[in-house]
């Protein structure tokens, strides 16, 4: 599976690798809920580190889409809410 | 996984996906999508460049703040050698105000850095996928018929279109960031502008040089003074005495100028200094 981690690029993952970042996912998720910067700070870190570590870089000219969008390790709480949020605000600037 | 990502995957691919769609046949417009994309590396390179002149700029303030706490250190250790422990103090509290304001720059300056140079990586990043969207758009216009033409544009159309997006979401993020910093930067432009720098022109002089200055000219005064008395002779001190009177205020730190480097003082000033002081006061009131 192809994950890319927002401001840093692609990693190809497998089956196996993907599923284990579920109880990082929740970490993330109750973070966010909750509006805990620090949380979310180390939950994103451990995740993005380990997507580092079990993942190969998807070389950069390979066209390719993601299966997973993680966002990047310095995000605010803000930052995670504006991407789930269902604006009608294009990512692409024009 | 139907968490935290994969919502965040599915909304982010549902935008991206929207901004090509508008296209209603891919092969016909596999150019202005090309174009658009170049558009965007545009973009990038310009936020490269914006970010790159914010943080010289956090350079150039910082450079300025160092030489002015300098300044003022120079200007307390001179305060001290006259005796005047109160500009002495004035002249550490700015100077420990400048030093709060040159950490929080230290920090911009950090992050600053750290957006050129996700953005100098995006921009190679996007560069490269252009490259490749060239490439193929060119072998699928060649090469395939329309209805092949049409799965493979849509692979190519995805890869780069959220690549896209990541890319956006970085312009827009370093131009906040610099917007943020371009607004904090106006307002050290103008606590500089207030003073705390030296002027060019050397007409505005902040209050603890004119002070200082005072001093200085006093003992020049003083000196000059000292050396007239000597050439004339004793006897005739008079008329200095009356204009000497007006420098009271500052007559208890002669005793302790000579000991500074930057007066020249002829010895005889040191021997007269002492007499002359308690005769002015007495002319005064």
């Amino acid at each position: 599976m192809i994950v890319r981690i927002l401001n840093e690029g692609q990693w190809e993952l497998s089956e196996e690798a993907v599923r284990d970042l579920n109880s990082l996912d929740d970490a993330v998720d109750k973070a966010v809920a909750s509006a805990d910067q620090g949380q979310l700070a180390s939950a994103l870190q451990a995740l993005l580190s380990r997507v580092r570590s079990t993942g190969t870089v998807v070389p950069d000219d390979e066209l390719r889409d993601s299966d997973l969008i993680l966002p990047d390790a310095d995000s605010t709480v803000e930052d995670v809410r504006a991407l789930l949020s269902d604006s009608d605000e294009g990512l692409i600037p024009n | 996984m139907s968490g935290i990502f994969q919502r965040i995957s599915l909304i982010f691919r549902a935008k991206t996906d929207k901004a090509l769609d508008k296209m209603e046949d891919p092969r016909q417009t596999l150019d202005y999508s090309y174009q658009r994309q170049l558009e965007l590396l545009q973009k990038v390179r310009r936020g490269v460049a914006d970010v790159a002149t914010s943080r010289k700029r956090v350079e150039l303030q910082a450079t300025q703040l160092n030489t002015q706490a300098d300044k003022l250190t120079q200007q307390a250790q001179k305060a001290l050698e006259v005796g005047r422990e109160d500009l002495a103090r004035e002249a550490l509290t700015r100077r420990s105000g400048l030093q709060q304001q040159l950490t929080d720059l230290q920090t911009q300056h950090a992050q600053l850095q750290g957006e050129e140079e996700k953005l100098t990586r995006a921009s190679q990043r996007l560069q490269a996928k252009v490259d490749a969207f060239r490439t193929r758009k060119e072998t699928i216009k060649a090469t395939y018929s329309a209805a092949e033409a049409q799965t493979r544009i849509n692979e190519a159309f995805s890869g780069i279109s959220e690549e896209m997006g990541d890319v956006g979401l970085a312009v827009q993020r370093a131009e906040d960031k610099t917007a943020q910093m371009q607004a904090r930067a106006g307002a050290i432009d103008e606590l500089l502008a207030s003073g705390a720098l030296d002027d060019p022109t050397g007409t505005a002089k902040d209050d603890i040089t004119l002070e200082l200055e005072q001093l200085a000219s006093t003992s020049d005064v003083e000196q000059e003074l000292a050396r007239m008395k000597a050439a004339i002779g004793p006897g005739s001190s008079e008329a200095p005495q009356a204009i000497e009177g007006q420098q009271a205020p500052s007559q208890s730190l002669p005793p302790t100028t000579p000991s500074h480097g930057s007066y020249p003082t002829p010895p005889a000033f040191n021997a007269e200094q002492p007499q002359q002081a308690p005769a002015n006061e007495g002319d005064l009131r």
